[in-house]
């Protein structure tokens, strides 16, 4: 299987992807976002299922999976970083209370 | 495909033609069993409940029992209980004859017995099975299709393949006019104004709002909170980094089309569309609820994989990635993990499920019906005393 894409974007919103597999910091990865085609370097080692930044997010920036809001980046990401819960944080309960 | 089924007497399209024993209470699950082993042609739903409530489960149980009943892969029924019981034979028999099917009962205190109910029992039974034999499948159109839809045993995966290609099939269900039942309230805890951005109107909105802060509400009571510890350690380890990200993911069964209602458990829809349930998100409860909605064929998206099945009703069960497949490809339809594979988009695997889902309303049999698997659990939010 040699055409099997390392990524997943699920939106054209997203600012993340996710894994397909295990990958290794410094490959370049390349992805697909309806119809345009991108490159990118994964900056740590990201495992399978994981999430990686498509592009850089600030501090306190929405972060985008399945075009949705899944939490806000705590610190800055930058673009091919793994993205879970050393950078990112839940949103949820915070607009209630 | 054109799509043919049993139109039953209330209008309703039947994808099977069963006839179905029905225990009105735990104690009758014995002599139920008996009467279809001497009758294999009939199935039953085995009872976890019926005594020992309050009056609102009580309630609940007696709607979700008369609409299992009134299912329309169900030709025709035969209640069995044992006559102390909080819904009585008779009372399950009165109600379900509203859906105008062929429907009998027996109770075992005025049968004369254990062994005189089974034999009265087989002899209705047979009755019953000779008059659904007659009946014949006609063509009947996709959106007669109610699907239900329900995850369990998931994993990380399952949001981004099984989910998602569950939703582009109930988009492609939905556009040619048919109707899903998503239930498990508490999964939409953190996605639910995901959810209500999706709804046909602002009233629909805050009905999904409310029915999911309702579920957080009663949780309190016990002075748990569903979204504490969530998602959990192994949730977080396998990848999932905030509850949003873990509930948006169960979500996407639904699809993207706009929801037309809000619905209570076991409450037969009355619209056409993507529809939510409440219920729980555990799976024979979140199911049983669906099937009594009047789901005539279930998919099921699991990442660890499940047999889960019900006898009225064929459950298509969808894997999210396919070293999971392959350890329990006996108990599954769909593999899912062709996405993650590289191998299909998210719209090919849903088009297959869409595909297959036709094929099983049309006859073809899934996995969990080849395996006779058959789990019924009527919701219970109160306490057995």
């Amino acid at each position: 299987m040699t055409s099997k894409p390392a990524l997943i974007v699920i939106r054209e919103k997203d600012n993340v992807a996710t894994a397909t597999r295990d990958i290794s910091a410094g490959e370049l990865l390349s992805f697909a976002i309806v119809g345009w085609q991108a490159t990118l370097t994964a900056r740590q080692d990201i495992r399978f299922l994981h999430k990686v930044a498509l592009r850089d997010i600030a501090p306190g920036e929405r972060v985008y999976k399945y075009g949705a809001v899944i939490g806000e980046a705590t610190r800055p990401i930058a673009a091919g970083e793994h993205v879970h819960v050393h950078n990112i944080r839940s949103l949820w309960g915070r607009a209630k209370s | 495909m054109q799509l043919t089924g049993y139109r039953r007497p209330d209008g309703r399209v039947g994808f099977r033609n069963h006839v179905l024993v029905l225990p009105t209470v735990a104690c009758a699950n014995g002599v139920v069993s008996a009467i279809i082993r001497k009758a294999p042609e009939a199935v039953m739903l085995p009872m976890d409940s019926g005594c020992g409530m309050l009056k609102e489960d009580q309630v609940v149980f007696a709607k979700t029992l008369t609409n299992l009943a009134g299912n329309p892969n169900v030709a025709a029924v035969l209640c069995v209980g044992l006559g102390c019981e909080a819904f009585k034979p008779d009372q399950a028999r009165a109600a379900i004859e509203r859906f105008g099917k062929p429907v009998k009962s027996i109770t075992m205190h005025n049968a004369g017995g254990y062994a005189a109910t089974v034999e009265n029992g087989v002899t209705l039974v047979r009755e019953l099975l000779a008059a659904s034999s007659k009946l014949r499948r006609e063509p009947v159109d996709v959106s007669d299709l109610v699907l239900g839809l329900n995850c369990g045993a998931s994993d990380p995966a399952s949001g981004l393949t099984a989910n998602q290609a569950l939703g582009a099939a109930v988009d492609l269900l939905v556009d040619a006019g048919g109707s899903a039942i998503i239930g498990e309230t508490t999964e939409c805890v953190g996605a639910e104004e995901e959810m209500a951005a999706n709804a046909a109107t602002p009233e629909l909105a805050r009905r999904i709002i409310d029915t999911v802060h309702r579920f957080e509400g009663h949780v309190k009571m016990y002075g748990a909170d569903l979204s504490t510890g969530e998602p959990n350690q192994g949730n977080m380890e396998a990848g999932l980094s905030t509850l949003e990200e873990k509930s948006l993911g169960c979500i996407r069964k639904i699809g993207s089309r706009p929801i037309v209602d809000v619905i209570e458990y076991a409450d037969i829809p009355t619209k056409k569309g993507p529809m939510l349930m409440d219920s729980p998100s555990y799976d024979a409860p979140s199911v049983t609820g669906i099937v009594a909605g009047g789901a005539q064929v279930v998919v099921f998206t699991t990442g660890l994989g499940t047999p889960f099945g019900m006898s009225i009703v064929p459950v298509i069960k969808v894997m999210s990635n396919t070293p999971a497949f392959k350890r329990m490809e006996d108990t599954a339809d769909i593999n899912a993990g062709a996405i993650l594979d590289g191998e299909e988009t998210i719209q090919d695997t849903g088009k297959r499920i869409f595909q297959l889902a036709l094929e099983v309303a049309n006859g073809r049999s899934t996995k969990a019906e080849d395996l006779g698997e058959n789990q019924c659990q009527i919701w219970r939010t109160t306490l057995t005393l």
